[in-house]
């Protein structure tokens, strides 16, 4: 079922991950991640989703003592960038996130948006409103923030702060975003809010989700990967996962006889 | 039937008196521990208030322009504390400019960029336990340091330089207080968008610990401001009759740094000065540089309360 005309963005290879405490969270992944598609990571709690995600932009080495084995392969430049001459900052440039709870700064809205472009040394004024703009309206929260972009961030509601941290993650530009459970702590409007505008993201960029919620996965992805117990247990078109699944083990997790 | 509904509602009624019994004994404990942690507050409160009262009214008489710009004399009402209170604004200005600076960076260097090992382990205790050695160590220290060692002499210098040192570990650790208050999720969400950890320090961790570093400041120097046993011991000089050279001047380069070399006396000084005196008269000099000093701290204090909420309002976490 995978097409064959669309294009790798990034690839997993044996990828092996371990906390500085020795506990091996990953064993040997290996997952496709094809452009201009939403990957999903489902799997119960504890199983590693949100570190393999983590892994994609290198947000472990902030801690000391995590180590990776494998790859994760970035395309076109074929380039690895979990090898030590890789530096991190140039994955994060390339790839951003989004977190599961909304975390904007104490700072204007504006100033929100514009912080990707300010590390990147943008120093032009009008450079930085156009992206801002353009980043807001991506994220679809332009009509309701254009008139108080100096406001505090804090002063939004929680679906519109998570659509904030979107548009900051939205405004470098990034080839893949990576969304950890986004909704998981936003009711179900803004829920909902947030899934659409996913689905219009993927024209742009590819989109790496992890949730805890099936539905969610069934409804935005086009691509499912089950992992268990750190392990890829099965990974294929989001409609062959949920109605086909090869695997027992899948079918009692997305059926709920476990999980 | 109705017998039984009844019962069942003789019952509920029964339960509900055992209730309310219940509620009420156990909140005649609310109102026991209330009062107890009450009249504890109050015995602090009390003595505190009525030793300022007592230090008011021992030295109201001198409250008046006079005293704050005449220097100290043979005849306690001519006596002044013109020299005392220029000293210690300028030895409060030399532990400013010295603990303020090496305090942030070190909290920061610790917090942020040490690896965590044994060793910074070890450095934080010491940090800690710096801050509770009783000052007399520190100025004996100083002694040794600054007044032989550089010598530097006993100057405003030494003395800012001896107060800095002590204020250090209350800046310090306050430092690392308010950067460890910074959420994990604010850290990750600036890195993520690809800054590096001098811009997420600079942009984001500075910024939303400066209440905290603030609060920690202005405390160590209030609390510095008050310190007699160190600057005794470097050998301040308890009557001073001149004032340090000024730090400003009329011809280029308009500033000059001789004042640091200066002698001089500070508050605490001036008043154990007055208070060892037999004459009853300067005593009443002491009382009142003990009020000052006391409403001096807690206009510190209060300050440092003010920037904090002030700062702390735009943060929600």
């Amino acid at each position: 079922m995978i097409n064959a005309t669309t294009a790798l963005k990034a690839e997993s290879r044996d990828l092996n991950f371990f906390y500085s405490n020795g506990n091996q969270a990953l064993k040997s992944v290996s997952m496709p991640l094809y452009e201009n598609k939403i990957t999903a990571l489902i799997g119960p709690s504890g199983c590693g989703k949100s570190t393999f995600l983590r892994c994609f932009n290198r947000m472990h080495d902030l801690y000391p003592g995590n180590k990776y084995e494998g790859q994760i392969v970035m395309h076109p430049d074929n380039t690895n960038i979990l090898e030590a001459g890789v530096d991190p900052i140039e994955v994060r440039m390339r790839i951003s996130m989004v977190f599961q709870k909304p975390n904007p700064f104490p700072k204007s809205i504006f100033e929100n948006v514009a912080y990707g472009l300010r590390v990147r040394g943008e120093k032009n004024n009008r450079t930085v409103a156009d992206k801002v703009e353009e980043a807001l309206k991506g994220a679809a929260l332009w009509n309701e923030v254009k008139d108080r972009q100096q406001d505090l961030a804090f002063n939004l509601s929680g679906g519109q702060q998570q659509r904030l941290c979107i548009a900051r993650a939205l405004a470098t530009d990034p080839e893949i975003m990576l969304f950890d459970e986004p909704t998981s702590a936003l009711d179900p409007i803004a829920t909902a809010n947030i899934e659409e505008l996913m689905s219009e993201l993927k024209s742009k960029l590819t989109i790496l989700v992890v949730t805890h919620n099936m539905q969610q996965a069934a409804r935005v992805s086009d691509y499912t990967a089950y992992m268990y117990l750190g392990e890829m247990m099965e990974y294929g078109d989001t409609d062959t996962i949920f109605t086909r699944p090869t695997r027992k083990e899948t079918e009692d997790y997305i059926t709920g006889k476990f999980g | 039937m109705t017998t039984e509904t009844l019962k069942t509602k003789a019952s509920v009624l029964e339960n509900l008196v055992a209730v309310r019994a219940m509620i009420r004994r156990h909140k005649r404990n609310d109102v026991i521990f209330a009062a107890i942690g009450l009249i504890a507050l109050m015995l602090g409160l009390l003595t505190l208030l009525t030793l300022f009262i007592d230090l008011v009214m021992d030295g109201y008489s001198r409250f008046n322009l006079e005293f704050f710009s005449n220097f100290p004399s043979r005849r306690a009402a001519n006596a002044g504390l013109l020299s005392a209170w220029v000293g210690s604004v300028l030895v409060m200005t030399v532990t400013f400019l010295t603990a303020v600076p090496m305090g942030v960076a070190a909290g920061l260097y610790l917090e942020e960029y040490a690896p965590k090992n044994w060793f910074s382990d070890l450095i934080e205790i010491n940090v800690s336990n710096l801050a509770g050695v009783p000052s007399i160590i520190y100025g004996l220290l100083a002694l040794g340091l600054f007044v032989y060692g550089l010598g530097l002499g006993e100057s405003i210098l030494t003395a800012g330089l001896t107060l800095g040192l002590l204020t250090l570990p209350v800046v310090i650790v306050s430092t690392r207080e308010a950067i460890r208050g910074i959420p994990v999720a604010i850290r990750e969400a600036a890195y993520a968008v690809g800054a590096t950890k001098w811009q997420v320090v600079k942009d984001h961790v500075v910024k939303y610990s400066q209440g905290g570093i603030l609060t920690g400041v202005i405390i160590g120097m209030s609390r510095a401001i008050g310190e007699t046993a160190p600057i005794i011991t470097i050998g301040a000089l308890t009557f001073i009759a001149f004032l340090p050279p000024t730090p400003v001047t009329e011809v280029a380069p308009f500033i000059n740094f001789e004042w640091l070399s200066s002698g001089f006396t500070v508050l605490p000084i001036q008043m154990f000065n007055w208070l060892s005196r037999p004459d009853h008269a300067f005593h009443t000099n002491a009382a009142a540089t003990g009020a000052i000093i006391i409403v001096v701290t807690l206009l510190m204090n209060g300050t440092a309360i003010y920037l904090r909420y002030q700062i702390r309002k735009n943060i929600k976490w």
